[in-house]
């Protein structure tokens, strides 16, 4: 099974319309969402989930009101201000700094502070018009996105080998943290979605040094080129040199955000340029990725 | 005299979170309001194209990771015990995976042997400067790294006292958004009206509801989409701060890497929210 994770660095250049996109093309393929944390692909995929986990990771401080001493050891200790003064002289947990690494949960002498596991999201196994998906939903504000997105990058593997499936494509998120390390490690190839302004640029070379850092054959796409064919020039001019391959060119084209607005992949709204320019990027891709490097 | 921190997020990327943070941040210092930019994308930090700062201090970031001395380690396993993400093994002695270290500091004092101490690891980079009279500070994360919010915190660090600080933030609802937004006065949630920017507001609205953040929207591109925002904003009781109308001219300075200058409907919208957030900032100085 050949997986293509498409990914971006800068957000909102086009990552999930293109990946529901080469979802409706590629006929046989195994989808999953990566961006845990702003999951969009269900939108324009709609699944009807079959199975629902709920998933766990690390843990979080909670201190007890009642058996706090209120010495400020926990404060003390805590290296990511997530201990807070309460009422009557006691500390208190701000759910949101703390870090789960479990520090004042050691310290305190009258042991006061509970260190439940946290529910950090839930995942998903679904099926869709193009195939089965695998997606999630981190809880807002959730620690381990990395951890689910490797779950759910599991989970979809597992289901393509059992179903002998071709394709698994891979909707990633922005960025270069953890999500997006843990979305590509060990993908055949990476497609970054671009777009030809300056923030798009500067994002592409560092996107790409993630792609290079950890091997991962890397193509490029310059989505809505037309919007400064200068940048889009240079842009491309700059690929070969940043250790990527050009895939394509997606022209800007109302027809796709009619597609979107109407809950379709652009291949399955109305006929348009960009529609056009998908197809051809995914011959391209899949010559690509055939080739083997 | 503390400073007033406004974050713009989003939820959604590529929505015009720096669009809004770096032409705000011109417009007030224009009017003679102490202003800084702090630009907290720190794993794709842009801010610095378009305001064009001259930097002036570049620190790097360091994250405090354990480091084993051989003589000492008894191999006992409680440094591994402890550690929650797994960044220490032992075997025949204890072995450090650096870049899985939250640099807690929990293992230092578990050490019954005091076999441990620490290193700052560089994780990124934080510079500060000036563009004209805006103050300007961004966080950079190493290319490679997977820990945006050391970098994020390291950065808000730089807040200039009495400034009022326009923090631009991480797309997303994970923890590198929550921690530039977590002590924030005031949040912009930045979106456009189309089902994704719908959707990844709703999970934006839901963790500054949870982190307990006054906030209100920004319509972007407004006129490109449907009008399922302004309709869920109203049902839900959220003030629509501004809406900036869809400007292929806005696309293309943007391309470009300018400031929206005399754009007339960008310039309006951008009026409208200058003075509600002057004057969320003036409130809290009165309470």
């Amino acid at each position: 099974m050949k997986e293509l994770v498409v990914i971006s660095g800068k957000g909102g250049t086009g990552k999930t319309s293109v990946t529901a996109s080469f979802a409706a093309l590629a006929g046989r393929a195994v989808l999953a969402d990566c961006d845990v944390d702003a999951a969009d692909l269900h939108l324009l995929l709609r699944p009807d989930i079959r199975r629902r986990e709920s998933f766990h990771a690390g843990h979080a401080a909670v201190i007890r009101r009642a058996s706090c001493t209120g010495c400020g050891a926990c404060a003390a200790a805590c290296r990511f201000d997530a201990i807070r003064a309460a009422d009557g002289g006691t500390f208190r947990v701000d759910a949101a700094g703390c870090e789960g690494c479990g520090v004042c949960v050691r310290v305190c002498p009258a042991q006061a502070v509970d260190f439940p596991e946290r529910v950090a999201g839930e995942w998903y196994v679904s099926d869709t018009r193009h195939g089965p998906m695998v997606h999630a939903r981190l809880e807002p504000g959730g620690e381990n996105s990395g951890k689910l997105v490797a779950r759910v990058r599991e989970e979809a593997r597992a289901v393509g080998r059992a179903a002998g499936y071709d394709w698994l494509l891979v909707d990633g998120p922005p960025g270069i943290g953890c999500p997006v390390i843990a979305s590509l490690t060990g993908a055949s190839r990476v497609l970054v979605v671009t777009e030809p302004t300056l923030s798009g640029a500067h994002d592409l070379e560092r996107v790409l040094g993630l792609a290079r850092h950890f091997n991962v054959p890397a193509l490029v796409c310059v989505n809505k080129w037309d919007i400064n064919p200068a940048q889009t020039e240079a842009i491309e001019r700059r690929v070969s040199a940043l250790g990527a391959r050009l895939a394509g060119r997606i022209r800007y084209d109302r027809a796709a955000t009619q597609a979107l607005l109407a809950g379709r992949s652009i291949v399955e709204g109305p006929p348009g340029e960009a529609a056009a320019d998908l197809r051809a990027l995914w011959n391209a891709v899949t010559n690509d990725v055939r080739k083997e490097r | 005299m503390s400073s007033f921190t406004v974050a713009i997020a989003s939820g959604k990327g590529g929505t015009g979170k720096t669009t809004v943070a770096v032409n705000l941040a011109a417009l007030l210092a224009e009017r003679g309001v102490a202003v800084q930019y702090l630009d907290g994308d720190v794993e794709e930090p842009n801010g610095h194209l378009f305001l064009k700062p001259a930097l002036e201090t570049s620190e790097a970031v360091g994250l405090p990771v354990p480091v084993i001395d051989a003589d000492k380690c008894t191999a006992c396993g409680r440094c591994a015990e402890v550690c929650e993400f797994n960044a220490l093994v032992v075997l025949k002695r204890a072995m450090v995976f650096p870049e899985l270290c939250h640099g807690c500091g929990g293992c230092v004092t578990a050490c019954p042997a005091g076999a441990i101490r620490e290193e700052p690891r560089a994780v990124g980079v934080v510079e500060t400067g000036r563009a004209g009279a805006i103050l300007f500070a961004q966080g950079r994360m190493n290319v490679g790294e997977a820990m945006a919010p050391p970098v994020i915190r390291a950065l808000k660090r730089a807040r200039a006292d009495g400034a009022l600080v326009l923090l631009d933030t991480p797309p997303g609802t994970a923890c590198p958004v929550v921690a530039a937004a977590r002590d924030a006065d005031y949040v912009l949630l930045v979106t456009e009206p189309t089902p994704f920017g719908l959707h990844d507001l709703r999970l934006a609205v839901e963790l500054m509801r949870r982190l307990e953040r006054p906030f209100g929207v920004v319509i972007n591109r407004a006129g490109s989409g449907d009008d399922a925002v302004n309709r869920f904003c109203r049902e839900a009781h959220i003030p629509v701060l501004a809406e900036i109308p869809d400007d292929r001219a806005a696309a293309e300075a943007y391309s470009r890497g300018e400031l929206m200058n005399g754009l007339p409907g960008f310039q309006q919208a951008l009026d409208r929210l200058s003075e509600r957030i002057l004057s969320e900032m003036s409130e809290k100085v009165r309470a």
